[in-house]
């Protein structure tokens, strides 16, 4: 009589939607179109723009005893790991850190599939009066930076919010902007930009496809 | 009474020899492998199979009080459809028919509308309720002369009301048709006792509550040596009662429903209340033992348990619908798919179980006379070349509760003709002509 | 649209991921953050034909809690109760415009009809249909084991749970059978023989008539409400006769495994199927079921509503 089709209920997003190494040579690539695909960051360059970023932040804070960590997963979860741990071993001593998962904030839930929700993980200094530095791997719409605010101001009220990202790559819809930024990489609106992590992805690299115009 | 002629050509007698058949004067005038005649209208029916007009030993006619879900008028209409040229009414109505007023009125109701014989069925006790004979002998002396009897939609579950109703009756030759349905052990069920009723959360209506009925009431016939008959059997368990009790020689006649022949309890896990029906769908276990039960003799006969509801009643949750399905435009192509199709039966065999028996159950004289010369011209035509898909919002019957919509069902049943009048001609009803 | 009217509507990766999602609301839930903006802007109807406080309200709950507007329905007083059918309350509250419909029903099926019939758009989420199903029972059951014996794991795995009492109109224990067995784990029903359907055999579940038997073998015991009209209907003879077989008392209760938790989806009847002890025991996980109810329900309308279509072969 009718239909009852299963949720379909997404697990984890895992590697399925980024490029390895290993299809570059995939011959199985589009043939006949112009595919303009390039790494943006090595692993070498990865690792010093954390470096470089975990030291801004400790300047423009004067120090770190008054800042938590937080990165919205996936990526910026394990980036915000990173940059802690950095800043762990310029400072001498634990820096605050954790999750913070914005998916029940999102304005596009209803565009898609539902979405799984990911730790929300906030450390026992929590952030009330803190400075918060978000952390997020790419910077685009600012829309996910908007549902993080929302979800911070659930939590408590912070002193200030601060935001460090790996690649801001242009074309803002709200007017949000990143403090700490790894590289600028301008893209068009065909271009996407897939980040890969060794935590998960097995490899650190920041990799542009599509077509230039 | 207009002397129509017919001239039916070509077509195969019981599903035997093609020949041709001339209705005259509201008789079968002739049947011979070439005729000729000029005041005849001619049907060619070549490849078409040529039956005696069916008849229905259990039809829900609603009228009189339910008139909102059928009426006589309908139902005949409905059975002319479905190739009936004999309809016996159920006597669950409202008032019950357990007086002569009633059943007299049921029968002339017929006569008015003028597409099949109406055959009044007399309850067996007044109201339905189990517990006083009605008034047997009025019915059966009234111009309806009633000669089956019914509680069905109840059953007579006093043993000691039973064994009285089939002593009485054989003073009018009479038949005791039970629908047996053990009360106390089917109280607010809903469906198959079995796997899907456990599943589905569905109160059981368990295949023992029909057997122990049957199990009584043919010992019980035997024992005062009157007749008996079974109101759709639906248990395999029910069949094997009935085969033994044959053997030994007891007056027991049975029949089956349509759709008894071809759906299963699965069907309920939809909860679409256009599967309920008393007695319920069983497994295709019970399905097959009565398939085997109808082609070998066991079961008499079929019989359509055609029962009308308004859509009100079934477009609601399962536990509040009614009980019912219609069958009467669908029966003939059931049967086809499901015993002439799967090699079962022949025509010959379709047209006793469906024509000969059910007149002689009956005691119906003027039907079931095979396709002889001389008798009433009731005769109807399947083309088994032809399938059609059901759709419920073209049935003929004032209610749409069929569990066959969207279907296809190989066999359309083309001509009907009642009493050398034709009530379909190229599957479409034909209205009486109203003379003054 | 989609609808979770029986259990057989998942998929262990859906129900994983219900009880996943569920987890992650809870920490959330326990931290200051009481209300997300998730479905703001939605319906959420509680059409409830059959009178029950504790469902309706923890469905209640859980959509306030995700910013849904709630219509209350309930068959007190309405005109449900004065004979309106089914099909015309729904059509009424579908010209409210409800995004979702939970309904719980005297009837088995009502649900299904409800999402078949279409009367209503919307999702239809089954808070119980007569003797049928009552799967956001079963996934908050589910979660309750899966945090106490889980172990981490995933899923129900090795583990072993037994439910006792009126098997024969409970709508949790069906639902309980399919999702504990569709998690891997062991279910055994145990219930006098009157109690059990014709046709059980086929469920996957073992069936016992001797609790005392099963009790040290088993992680969970998940009592059912016996209801006192059985016993005038022939079930059993008495409610003391049934107490000594089937009541989980403390002499009961001591032979369990020390792990083992007992669970009862209420109402109880303190001293027919639960003494009142056990029911206020340590290992009694009662009182949280309540507050797993709504977080596991919070779940739920996330996941039929917060999302828009399926796209086929969406991650």
């Amino acid at each position: 009589m009718s239909c009852h089709t299963h949720f379909g209920y997404p697990q984890r997003p895992e590697v399925a939607d980024i490029v390895t190494h290993a299809s570059f040579n995939d011959p199985s690539c589009e043939v006949g179109k112009e595919i303009y695909m390039s790494v943006a960051l090595s692993a070498q360059d990865i690792s010093r723009a954390l470096t470089r970023i975990s030291h801004e932040i400790l300047e423009k804070n004067h120090g770190s005893s008054d800042i938590t960590v937080l990165g919205i997963p996936t990526r910026g979860a394990h980036l915000a790991a990173r940059i802690a741990a950095i800043m762990s071993s310029i400072e001498g001593k634990d820096i605050a850190h954790g999750t913070l998962d914005i998916t029940l904030y999102r304005d596009d839930l209803r565009l898609r599939a539902p979405r799984a929700i990911m730790p929300t993980s906030i450390p026992p200094t929590g952030i009330q009066g803190r400075d918060v530095i978000l952390i997020d791997d790419v910077l685009y719409s600012g829309r996910t930076i908007r549902a993080a605010l929302d979800a911070l101001g659930e939590v408590g009220r912070p002193r200030t919010v601060q935001l460090a990202v790996l690649v801001d790559r242009g074309h803002r819809q709200l007017p949000i902007r990143a403090d700490f930024v790894g590289k600028n990489l301008p893209t068009s609106e065909k271009q996407s930009i897939r980040v890969a992590l060794t935590e998960i992805d097995g490899v650190d690299e920041v990799v542009i496809e599509g077509e230039a115009n | 009474m207009s002397a129509l002629r017919y001239l039916l050509k070509g077509g195969q007698i019981l599903g035997g020899k093609a020949a041709d058949l001339l209705i005259a004067d509201g008789r079968i005038a002739e049947i011979s492998a070439s005729i000729s005649d000029k005041d005849a209208t001619v049907i060619e029916l070549k490849g078409s199979i040529v039956l005696p007009g069916l008849v229905d030993l259990h039809t829900h006619l609603r009228e009189p009080g339910r008139e909102d879900s059928e009426t006589v008028a309908s139902a005949s209409r409905a059975g002319a459809k479905g190739g009936f040229t004999a309809l016996s009414a159920m006597a669950n109505t409202s008032p019950v028919a357990d007086t002569a007023g009633v059943v007299e009125q049921v029968y002339r109701l017929g006569q008015e509308a003028g597409f099949v014989d109406v055959f009044p069925i007399g309850a067996v006790t007044q109201g339905l309720h189990g517990e006083q004979l009605s008034e047997i002998g009025a019915m059966a002396d009234s111009v309806a002369r009633v000669r089956v009897f019914s509680d069905d939609g109840n059953c007579v579950f006093d043993p000691l009301v039973m064994r009285r109703a089939l002593e009485y009756i054989k003073k009018f030759d009479g038949v005791i048709a039970q629908h047996a349905q053990e009360p106390r052990l089917t109280v607010g069920s809903q469906m198959n006792e079995g796997i899907i009723s456990s599943k589905l959360g569905l109160k059981g209506w368990p295949a023992i509550a029909e057997e122990a009925i049957i199990a009584r009431d043919v010992l019980l016939a035997d024992h005062v040596q009157s007749r008996l008959h079974i109101c759709h059997v639906t248990t395999a368990g029910g069949v094997e009662i009935i085969r033994w009790a044959k053997a030994r020689g007891i007056q027991v006649t049975a029949e089956v429903t349509p759709h008894h022949l071809l759906l299963t309890d699965d069907l309920a896990s939809s909860y679409d209340p256009v599967f309920k029906v008393n007695p319920p769908l069983r497994t295709s276990k019970d399905v097959m033992a009565l398939r085997e039960a109808l082609a070998d003799g066991t079961i008499d006969i079929v019989a359509t348990d055609h029962a009308p509801h308004t859509n009100e009643t079934k477009d609601c949750e399962w536990a509040e619908a009614s009980f019912g399905m219609i069958g009467l435009e669908t029966a003939l192509s059931i049967v086809n798919k499901t015993m002439v199709g799967s090699g079962l039966m022949d025509w010959a065999a379709v047209a006793d179980r469906m024509s000969t028996a059910p007149a002689r159950i009956g005691r119906y004289s003027n039907h079931g006379q095979s396709l002889t010369v001389g008798s009433a011209a009731h005769i109807t035509v399947i083309n088994p070349t032809k399938s059609w898909v059901v759709d419920r919002d073209l049935v003929v019957s004032k209610s749409r509760n069929t569990p066959y919509h969207g279907y296809e069902l190989p066999g359309l049943v083309t001509h009907t003709f009642f009493g050398g009048r034709a009530t379909m001609l190229d599957s479409k009803v034909i209205d009486k002509v109203v003379q003054k | 649209m989609r609808h979770l009217l029986s259990i057989n509507d998942l998929s262990a990766i859906d129900a994983i991921g219900i009880l996943d999602t569920a987890t992650e609301l809870a920490r959330i839930n326990d931290g200051q953050v009481k209300k997300l903006p998730t479905l703001r802007g939605r319906t959420i109807v509680n059409l409830f034909a059959e009178d029950s406080t504790r469902t309706r309200i923890s469905f209640e709950a859980a959509a306030k809690r995700l910013s849904a507007d709630v219509i209350n329905f309930s068959a007190k007083g309405s005109s449900l109760s004065k004979g309106e059918s089914l099909k015309d309350t729904a059509q009424t509250l579908q010209a409210m415009g409800a995004d979702a419909v939970v309904i719980r029903h005297s009837a088995s099926g009502a649900a299904q009809r409800l999402a078949d019939l279409e009367w209503m758009s919307g999702s239809v989420i089954n808070a119980g249909d007569g003797t049928h199903e009552h799967p956001s029972q079963a996934l908050l059951d589910a979660f309750t084991i899966r945090k106490h014996l889980g172990k981490g794991a995933s899923d129900l795995t090795g583990l072993r749970v037994a439910i006792v009492g009126d098997v024969l109109h409970s709508r949790v224990a069906r639902s309980n059978v399919l999702l504990l067995s569709m998690l891997g784990a062991d279910v055994v029903l145990v219930a006098p023989p009157t109690l059990l359907p014709v046709g059980v055999e086929s469920w996957p579940a073992t069936i016992s008539y001797d609790f005392d038997s099963v009790i040290p073998n088993v992680d969970a015991i998940m009592m059912l409400r016996v209801q006192q009209e059985r016993m005038t209907d022939l079930f059993f003879p008495n409610s003391r006769e049934y107490s000594r077989y089937f009541g989980l008392n403390s002499e009961r209760m001591s032979a369990m495994a020390k792990h083992a938790i007992v669970m009862h989806p209420g109402p109880m009847n303190r001293g027919l199927e639960i003494a009142a002890d056990v029911a206020d025991s340590a290992r009694s996980v009662i009182v949280e079921q309540v507050t797993n109810g709504v977080n596991v329900r919070m779940a739920i309308l996330y996941v039929l509503l917060a999302g828009g279509p399926l796209e086929v072969g969406s991650n």
